[in-house]
């Protein structure tokens, strides 16, 4: 009773994901993968979405730290903070990037008197990515870090390990699943990353056209190589949540 | 009981008149057209709902390209109106509009936008071939964006120009958008030094924010704007009496007073 109540959808998020496979022969994806737009659009993508995924990694990890250890005053603020760009309609977090970092923007008017513009480069393709991405790879390395008992953090310190130690042999070998898992969601949901994109960074072949933006320029030009840019980027994030529900199955209790 | 019910017959009066009211139309029609056309075809499409009682009409702007790939994936539409003569063929190739029913029913010109204020110190076209100027262009596939390509090749082959201007213009692009409004918006915010759009796109708010530089004749581009039915539109009366609206004095005065050039 309750699989078939199920199905349904099952078959519905399946179809449009079939279909898509279906209509691209290899032969069309072995044509496509030698011209140099679909494989600038490719080199471009996996780039920018490692560089976020990176910095994210970097920079979240002390606040995903902060999350599931600390209580403070305005924690649930922080909170909405992280999670509101992964609501917004991307087309909004783009003109909001534009508004903040574009040339006559809050940060970006001061920017330009030294010379430095964002918006159309490839900096401003990770910017978008950064600031849609990020919560993914926050939430689930918090989960992770704050499942790594403080006894043991304690112990460690009471032994004479400084912060940083405590952080490299503790916490980071135990909550590596979390840390991982989270960075390879923050890389898929960097690498499908479009209307921040689109209106941020703009459309150059080679600069900020992404895999997800060659995918809708392209349905207007050549279907086939959209297609083909669409199956890859299928496969790609397939593999992804494997991997990623892999890892964290295996999260010890 | 007498208050009471003169309260609900009056209630059920109030709620039939409203009824009346806000009655689903009787015909809805479905236009399909260029993103250039934006404002004018707004206020056509309100002229002809005006004239017409019980008629909706539901616009679809996008750029040319965009519009003609969702009607080959089977996007109903009854009209089609596109910004180059270009996508209106390929339709008629792919028997989406029957071969002979389209007409010319609006021209328009190309023209250099910048912002108001001029980061990029624009003062003559020679100046978009200026290393470091930030351009922002339609993509090919649009037809505006294959208009400019085209302009620039006249300009590369006038000597004031010379042949490398085309080629030194094209290393100024920083982004190629889906369609002219984009390219509106972008420079109209300063994101690019320059933009080349349609005339008629510097309208409404956007003339506020944007200065012009004109293209000289002999190098614009003359984009030939085609309507036609579709072959298999759900109102296809209706779609005839509009686009005869559109070639009327009614509708062509409207879109002289957007900036077009008449059909004639």
């Amino acid at each position: 009773m309750l699989t078939a109540a199920g199905t349904p959808l099952l078959v519905f998020l399946l179809l449009p994901i079939l279909a898509l496979l279906l209509k691209t022969s290899p032969q069309t994806v072995a044509h496509y993968l030698a011209e140099r737009n679909t494989l600038q659009a490719i080199g471009l993508s996996l780039t920018t979405s490692t560089i976020t995924a990176t910095g994210v990694g970097v920079f979240g990890t002390p606040l995903a730290y902060l999350l599931a250890r600390r209580r403070f005053h305005g924690r649930t603020l922080i909170e909405v903070l992280i999670d509101w760009p992964t609501v917004l309609p991307p087309a909004v977090a783009g003109l909001a990037l534009l508004m903040a970092f574009g040339r006559r923007g809050l940060l970006g008017g001061l920017l330009q008197t030294t010379g430095v513009e964002i918006a159309f480069t490839s900096a401003a393709v990770v910017l978008a990515q950064m600031f849609v991405a990020a919560s993914y790879y926050i939430k689930t390395a918090e989960i992770g870090l704050a499942a790594v008992g403080c006894d043991l953090e304690q112990a460690a310190a009471l032994d004479g390990a400084g912060s940083l130690a405590i952080f490299r042999y503790i916490m980071l070998p135990l909550a590596w699943r979390g840390i991982v898992g989270g960075a390879a969601l923050c890389w898929a949901r960097a690498l499908g990353e479009f209307g921040a994109t689109i209106i941020f960074a703009g459309n150059y072949p080679g600069r900020t056209q992404t895999m997800p933006l060659a995918v809708y320029i392209g349905f207007e030009i050549d279907l086939n190589q959209a297609l083909t840019l669409a199956a890859i980027l299928l496969v790609l994030s397939f593999g992804i949540l494997i991997t990623v529900r892999a890892i964290l199955r295996d999260a010890p209790e | 009981m007498k208050r009471l019910l003169s309260l609900t017959e009056g209630v059920c009066i109030t709620l039939a008149l409203c009824a009346c009211a806000v009655a689903p139309p009787s015909h809805t029609l479905t236009v399909f057209a260029a993103a250039s056309l934006t404002e004018s075809f707004e206020e056509i499409g309100q002229q002809f709902e005006a004239a017409r009682p019980g008629v909706r009409v539901f616009f679809n702007f996008a750029g040319s390209q965009q519009l003609h790939a969702q009607l080959e994936q089977g996007a109903r539409a009854d009209v089609f109106a596109s910004a180059n003569v270009k996508e209106m063929d390929v339709a008629i190739g792919s028997s989406l509009v029957v071969s002979g029913t389209q007409r010319v029913f609006a021209r328009n010109r190309l023209v250099v936008v910048y912002p108001k204020g001029n980061p990029g110190q624009i003062a003559a076209l020679g100046d978009l071939a200026r290393p470091g100027l930030k351009l922002d262009l339609a993509d090919p596939s649009a037809p505006v964006g294959q208009y400019t390509l085209d302009m620039l090749g006249e300009m590369s082959q006038d000597d004031s120009f010379g042949s490398a201007f085309k080629d030194r213009v094209l290393a100024n692009v920083v982004s190629r958008e889906e369609n002219v409004k984009s390219v509106v918006a972008k420079v109209q915010l300063g994101e690019a030094d320059a933009g080349v759009v349609y005339s008629t796109d510097v309208t409404g708010q956007a003339a506020k924010e944007l200065w012009t530089l004109p293209v000289p004749d002999r190098y614009n581009q003359i984009a030939v704007y085609p309507i036609a039915p579709m072959a298999r539109a759900p109102e296809p009366a209706l779609a005839r009496r509009f686009i005869d609206w559109v070639l009327s004095p009614v509708g062509q005065q409207t879109l002289a007073k957007h900036g077009f050039i008449t059909a004639d």
